[in-house]
């Protein structure tokens, strides 16, 4: 009853507005003024196009000021220093460009209103000035080229030799992470042989893989390399370390990496920031369904003492679940040696090295 | 006429993908409100607790998305003033081929009746992002929204490339054969260049989405492995293996980074003609302009891995990417330097469509701008995927593009209907949607800076990003008055198609062919004989002359008073030629 009383009322109101409406087009009609070439509106345009640069600017302004600190994610990242320095010197070229172009665009828009008996100038042409404006822009452009090379360089580099390794798997929707334990190697792992048991799909007959572990959350140590590997289990997602101006794809059947240096430990940011609840957060950054925007890990940086303590507290995948190597009676120490050229092992070794 | 159907057709669906972005920004904006009244449209998709579902929002992000960039701003935009102007521009008296165009309209009426209904089906219209990146999009288990929805999505993409193909082809045939006589490449308006582009582009560029989709298609009903491997999901191991993921993004992209120029080519088209008309002056630089057309046309065809700089692809790739992308960012930047310089000691005249055309210059820059920062490899990673992108494209290509469709409409709306919209109305509906986009995208750079990232349902599970709620509430806001704002049009637009004050013949004393037509062209568009071409189109304002406006059929030996030396011999030659000018370099 109340939505056909609101949608009747909202009826009238339009008819209203209409009826209002051709009032108005026949006194413009009786009045003649439909008829002028430019009518009084046109100066109100143009006025309204100062007006709008004004408030508009002075909004920009102002909230960029204003709300800074909201709108900066503290980096704690090697490479972050040059990464802020690049984005700023962006930012300022942009910002420069964009009032310069703008402000140009709606100052001649008001300047140069229309006016009884003014004539435009006759300007069809300038070589000269179209050089300039393609070459400045081009320098300008290689320029900051230049500067995103250098960056991307370092940031898509090797990591150094003695960089922490880790692995991130993504799957529909969370993250799984694996530390390669006390032998340093990553076991090998094959998509073919993920269970409930076995998430990440480990390969037993790698000893490698034996003493590797999986904790809830993620430790780095402050000041060392990190390297990464990242696969995905279904579909696609992404690793996105904000705080670290790190992010990589995770895709099924092509593992990718990435690598920084943590810069500051989780305390330290704590205090940085001043809130006591901060953490350091793993997002999927690529659409991958319903749980998209929950897939959240959290990432702990540590002293190096004390990631390496908490190192030695982790308990290794096989020892959490015994009876994977106890249904397997007894052979798990046997190296693999004995089926090297299986089609399977084959796809293996492809799935680590890569 | 097909200009007419692809119009109408396009802002039907305008209004469609406004209104399931209302939707999503809503859920954005007011995370606690409860959507209920929203149940009697999406029924069970509206969870028990009065939400919109999760995968229904990644369905409604996917939707506007892929109904926003091709069917309002490519066969809207391109369609409706392709169709209508080349023509009317060229001084033909139809396209090349009529039969090609009903075809082409058709099958993008069938591609849009199927997308329509998709949106109707149990499991939900498509959901895996307008990208439909596999093994999302492959996998149907996946999501909901890869499901019949998704197969629905492929099959009407693929009359939608088909009705691309057939509309490009016949731009292209009518724009080299079809130019009346004295209409070289030269003196075409800037319109008709962009049209020219964006065929070439389309005809280039869709074939290769074809491919992409075909796989996709099989890969998800046939059992192939072009894009899966090593896949572990719903609790079995998939037997595809050796596909690549990244294979199909590169062809994606392929079609996907010349189609934002698809869009908003015949928009920067539209807006050189309109600029120019307005200004009283001849648009600056017209050579450089054509230049730049093609420039970008040339570099939009060698930038598209700029998309996937984090995708995992050989980072030395990136390296040559980056480059070339801002490379691209100098054509654009000499088009708006050109449109400042034309209104620079101009006479402007603000019609609707004029203040349409330096919205889109505003919006264009400011948009653009940005582009500079995601070209950029090593930025992008950070920004890559968050509102700051979602800011950058809306605001270049898509809004901008609509500025232009808008433009395109309140300019040549009294040649469509032979009759004239409301200014007055046109102007609120300008200052409404122009404030309101500003509103609605800018805000959306500071929250990609801060890291957001798009496609969230919802940021309340990470403590980096639950801040600016305050912030997506306005920008909900100004996205509702925005899109409010548009039935101001609509209502402009019905209402004076069938009452709107007669229109002169040439209403904003404008040059081009066109204008030379009856106020409402019939069959043939000229009654006569088609006029032969003398001029170039922008001879406004020319020193000398009576009016400020001197049209392209007028010959120069009627104009002594303002031709220029070289002129002169060009009217020497009209009478020495019986008034026929034959362009050497395109003789028939």
């Amino acid at each position: 009853m109340f939505g056909i009383l609101i949608t009747i009322g909202v009826l009238i109101l339009l008819a209203i507005l209409m009826l209002l409406y051709r009032v108005y087009t026949l006194v413009s009609v009786a009045r003649g003024t439909d008829k002028i070439k430019v009518s009084a509106s046109n100066k109100i345009n143009a006025i309204l196009f100062l007006v709008f640069m004004i408030l508009c600017g002075g909004l920009f302004f102002w909230y960029s000021f204003d709300a800074y600190e909201n709108y900066q994610t503290p980096f704690a990242a090697a490479h972050g220093e040059e990464y802020e320095s690049l984005f700023w010197a962006t930012m300022w070229v942009s910002v420069a460009a964009f009032l310069i172009t703008n402000v140009a665009l709606f100052f001649f828009a008001f300047r140069y209103q229309y006016k009884e008996g003014a004539k435009a100038l006759f300007y069809p042409d300038n070589t000269k000035l179209e050089i300039v404006w393609t070459i400045i822009p081009a320098i300008i452009l290689v320029t900051l080229v230049f500067g995103g090379f250098k960056v991307w360089n370092q940031m898509t580099d090797e990591s150094p030799e003695d960089a922490v390794e880790l692995e991130i798997m993504g799957y529909q929707f969370a993250w799984v992470a694996r530390y390669p334990g006390n032998d340093g190697v990553l076991g090998k792992y094959d998509f073919r042989l993920i269970s409930p048991d076995n998430q990440m799909g480990l390969n037993l007959d790698d000893v490698n893989s034996h003493d590797d572990f999986m904790p809830r959350e993620i430790h780095i140590p402050k000041g060392r390399a990190v390297e990464i590997k990242i696969r995905a289990r279904d579909v696609l997602h992404s690793v996105s370390l904000p705080h670290f101006r790190q992010k990589m794809d995770a895709m099924p059947g092509m593992p990718t990496r990435m690598w920084f240096i943590p810069t500051k430990t989780t305390a330290e940011m704590r205090e940085e920031t001043g809130n006591p609840d901060f953490n350091y957060e793993l997002a999927c950054q690529q659409i991958c369904g319903r749980g998209h925007f929950s897939m959240k890990m959290i990432v702990v940086v540590d002293e190096p003492a004390d990631y390496e303590k908490w190192v030695a507290e982790q308990q290794s995948w096989t020892d959490a679940n015994p009876e994977l190597l106890g249904n397997r009676g007894g052979q798990q120490a046997a190296p693999s040696a004995a089926q090297p050229a299986s089609a399977e092992n084959v796809q293996l070794e492809a799935g680590v090295t890569q | 006429m097909i200009a007419k159907q692809f119009l109408v057709t396009g802002l039907l669906w305008a209004f469609i993908g406004g209104s399931l972005s209302i939707m999503f920004r809503l859920q954005l904006g007011f995370p606690e409100m409860s959507q209920e009244w929203l149940r009697p449209l999406l029924g069970d998709w509206i969870n028990s607790s009065g939400k919109i579902d999760p995968e229904f929002y990644l369905a409604l992000v996917t939707m506007h998305g892929t109904i926003m960039v091709f069917f309002v701003l490519t066969a809207g935009l391109s369609g409706t003033f392709s169709n209508f102007l080349i023509p009317l521009q060229l001084g033909a008296r139809d396209m090349a081929s009529g039969f090609m165009n009903m075809l082409s309209y058709w099958f993008f009426f069938l591609s849009s009746v199927i997308m329509f209904a998709s949106l109707f089906v149990e499991t939900g219209p498509a959901g895996a992002g307008w990208t439909v990146y596999p093994p999302l999009s492959a996998i149907q288990t996946s999501i909901s929204g890869a499901g019949f929805g998704l197969t629905l999505w492929l099959i009407s993409m693929t009359f939608f490339i088909v009705s691309q193909l057939l509309g490009g082809i016949n731009y292209i045939a009518t724009i080299i054969n079809l130019r009346t006589r004295g209409m070289s490449f030269v003196r075409m308006p800037l319109t008709i260049w962009s049209f020219f582009l964006t065929a070439i582009l389309g005809l280039l560029a869709f074939p290769v989405l074809f491919a992409a989709a075909l796989l996709l298609v099989f890969d998800r009903s046939l059992g192939t492995a072009f894009y899966l491997s090593d896949i572990y999901i719903a609790g079995e191991a998939l037997p595809h293996v050796g596909g690549s993921p990244l294979l199909y993004q590169h062809l994606f992209w392929f079609l996907g980074h010349p189609e934002v120029y698809i869009v908003i080519m015949p928009a920067l088209g539209i807006t050189s003609e309109v600029i120019a008309t307005n200004a009283r002056k001849p648009i600056f630089g017209y050579r450089a302009m054509i230049g730049s057309l093609i420039g970008i046309s040339v570099l939009s065809f060698v930038v598209w891995a700029h998309h996937m700089f984090v995708s995992g692809m050989n980072p030395f790739l990136g390296s040559v990417f980056m480059f070339l992308t801002l490379i691209i960012a100098v054509p654009s930047g000499v088009k708006v330097f050109n449109y400042l310089t034309t209104l620079w000691r101009g006479n402007i005249v603000f019609t609707p469509a004029m203040l349409f055309s330096i919205g889109l210059v505003s919006l264009f820059i400011s948009g653009g701008i940005t582009g500079i920062f995601l070209g950029n490899a090593a930025l992008d990673v950070y920004l890559h995927d968050t509102y700051f992108v979602v800011a950058h494209f809306h605001l270049v290509m898509g809004a901008a593009a609509f500025f232009g469709m808008m433009a395109g409409v309140y300019h040549w709306f009294p040649k469509m209907f032979g009759r004239m919209m409301d200014n007055k109305l046109g102007y609120i509906h300008f200052w409404m949607t122009f404030v309101g986009v500003y509103m609605v995208f800018f805000p959306m750079h500071y929250i990609g800076i801060a890291g957001y990232p798009r496609h969230y349902y919802s940021w309340t599970n990470f403590d980096a990003f639950s801040g600016f709620t305050d912030l997506n509430q306005f920008v909900t806001i100004a996205a509702i008055i925005t899109f409010s704002s548009q039935l101001i049009f609509a209502f402009n637009f019905f209402y004076s198609m069938f009452f709107g004050r007669k229109a002169p013949a040439n209403p904003w004393r404008s040059n081009t062919l066109e204008w030379t037509t009856p106020a409402e062209p019939g069959h043939g568009n000229w009654p006569g004989e088609i006029p032969t071409v003398y001029r170039w189109p922008y001879d406004y304002s020319k020193p000398g002359a009576i009016e400020d406006y001197i049209p392209q059929h007028i010959p120069y030996s009627m104009t002594p008073g303002s031709n220029l030396p070289h002129e002169n011999e060009l009217a020497d030659r009209e009478k020495d030629d019986d008034a026929i000018v034959v362009d050497d370099t395109n003789k028939h």
